[in-house]
């Protein structure tokens, strides 16, 4: 079965759209074509099937980004399918929805209330969120008080304990010291080896081979190649080198 | 898509919101009483010593009846007016309902409410005429006036994401009615003609059936009861249908 399917998807932005917002928007409402369109993603296609981990590379800018947003339905595409069939958790931006003021108590059951958590398994995972995240000294001080790696370790404690099918991971493998890393990272191969659907943006090609089985490679906000994880990354590499060299 | 926990977001939410409003300050939420004590010692002093005046006998609840409903609804719009551009960071990032954000923000600053509820019916007891069985409508009208607000809070939130001066226009908008509710004078001062307008502001409505129950101990007028149940039901669908057609391209524009 597809779990996440991307059928001709194009997302084009306005571009310098603060400038002009209320204008863009009449001309969205009316149909009436930008000139000029930035199109982050350009007619895509791909199947990612239950149980697959795929990982997702280019150079900034390529559309990554852009289709983590549209596969967790953030926006909606301009052109073509979207299509996702399960519960979605999507590790995209660490710590959206925190407040500084907040204790990491209070901060914890906040994002995981924000994530689709029930109050009664927001209570039933507390002490495992606390225990997993190593913070149980700190978990009533105000998270302005917090290190940056101390609020990622938080986020992530949250995040990975809402037992998804599908799991969204955007350039975040990078948390807190390296003991927490490899922690995490631990974690991340359990839920893969429970048979769950990874999708996975990241730089850390080392990572990515080893948890990956698959890639698909954008660039400019078009699918390049898309197929096993070590061809695709070679072959990106080789790109890479080969306009370095130039 | 989101499939969580919808009540318990809510809650988490307007806790958030209430705890940052109030975990820096020493006085915490006495300030919620003392502003309508204030804005009510000042009016007294103006409408009773230097305006003199002989059409209201208890003015300082008269016009608390005025400045409680008042208070709520000008800083529910205005905070929750600029809810969604100051959540963008979640609204970008995590897929929850967006509805969800602009109500959390009106349901917080109801904390705020009870607590000058609780001022204006302790005022009602001490220099009013005390308890009688009419404060039995209290939260039905109490509760028009906020699916009101939460009404206009869906549409103006949705529409500042596209024309960020919203806000500006609701601040405007609160300066302007503030003169235009009869927070100070009573309606039999309005000429007739605009009269019935008047009524079928939830604002003014919900002021003049709050007199009518802690000052006059009577039953306020079914008809007036029924505009305000008619204006609050319509914005409030209308907020939401605006709000559903504008909130799938919030992302595009924040």
């Amino acid at each position: 079965m597809n779990v996440i399917e991307f059928q001709n998807v194009s997302k084009t932005f306005h571009r310098a759209v603060g400038q002009r917002l209320l204008r863009h928007y009449i001309e969205d409402m009316i149909g009436a074509k930008d000139p000029n369109p930035f199109y982050a993603l350009k007619d895509v296609n791909f199947a990612i099937r239950d149980g697959e981990s795929v990982a997702v590379i280019g150079s900034n800018g390529a559309g990554k980004s852009t289709m983590l947003s549209l596969v967790t339905h953030l926006m909606p595409p301009s052109d073509g399918k979207v299509i996702v069939n399960g519960r979605l958790a999507a590790l995209l931006d660490l710590g959206a929805g925190f407040h500084p003021d907040l204790t990491g108590r209070e901060n914890m059951r906040l994002n995981a209330s924000l994530l689709g958590f029930s109050r009664k398994r927001a209570s039933e995972l507390h002490d495992s969120i606390v225990d997993f995240s190593e913070l149980q000294e700190f978990i009533n001080e105000p998270l302005r008080t917090y290190s940056s790696g101390m609020i990622l370790r938080l986020a992530f404690s949250v995040a990975l304990s809402l037992d998804p099918q599908i799991l969204i991971i955007d350039e975040v493998l990078a948390v807190g010291d390296q003991a927490f890393q490899a922690k995490c990272i631990d974690k991340i191969f359990d839920i893969r080896n429970q048979g769950k659907t990874i999708l996975c943006v990241s730089h850390a090609h080392a990572i990515l081979r080893n948890l990956c089985s698959r890639a698909i490679w954008l660039d400019h906000g078009q699918l390049i190649m898309d197929g096993p994880v070590e061809a695709v990354l070679n072959a990106y590499e080789g790109r890479a080198a080969h306009s370095a060299a130039e | 898509m989101w499939n969580g926990d919808y009540l318990f977001l809510l809650q988490n939410l307007i806790v958030k919101d209430f705890k940052i409003r109030y975990r820096n300050m020493s006085l915490g939420v006495f300030w919620s009483l003392l502003n309508p004590m204030i804005m009510m010692g000042v009016m007294t002093f103006v409408f009773v010593k230097v305006i003199p005046r002989d059409d209201v006998t208890n003015f300082p609840l008269f016009v608390l009846c005025g400045l409680v409903p008042f208070n709520f609804f000008s800083v529910a719009w205005n905070n929750g007016t600029i809810s969604i551009a100051n959540n963008a960071g979640l609204i970008k990032r995590i897929p929850v309902p967006r509805e969800v954000v602009p109500i959390a923000t009106v349901l917080s600053t109801c904390i705020h409410l009870g607590i000058q509820i609780l001022l204006l019916l302790a005022a009602a007891i001490l220099i009013g005429p005390g308890v009688n069985v009419y404060w039995l409508w209290l939260p039905l009208v109490w509760a028009l006036l906020i699916l009101f607000v939460c009404g206009l809070v869906l549409a103006t939130s949705a529409l500042d994401v596209y024309l960020r001066d919203m806000r500006y226009v609701v601040e405007s908008a609160c300066t302007v009615l503030f003169w235009l509710v009869p927070i100070f004078y009573t309606l039999t001062l309005v000429p007739q003609a605009y009269a019935t307008v008047y009524q079928f502001n939830p604002v003014a409505a919900l002021i003049l059936a709050l007199r009518r129950i802690l000052i006059d101990s009577a039953s306020p007028d079914p008809s007036l009861v029924l505009k305000l149940a008619f204006s609050s039901t319509v914005v409030f669908a209308i907020g939401l249908a605006l709000f559903h057609r504008l909130k799938n391209r919030f992302f595009d524009y924040l």
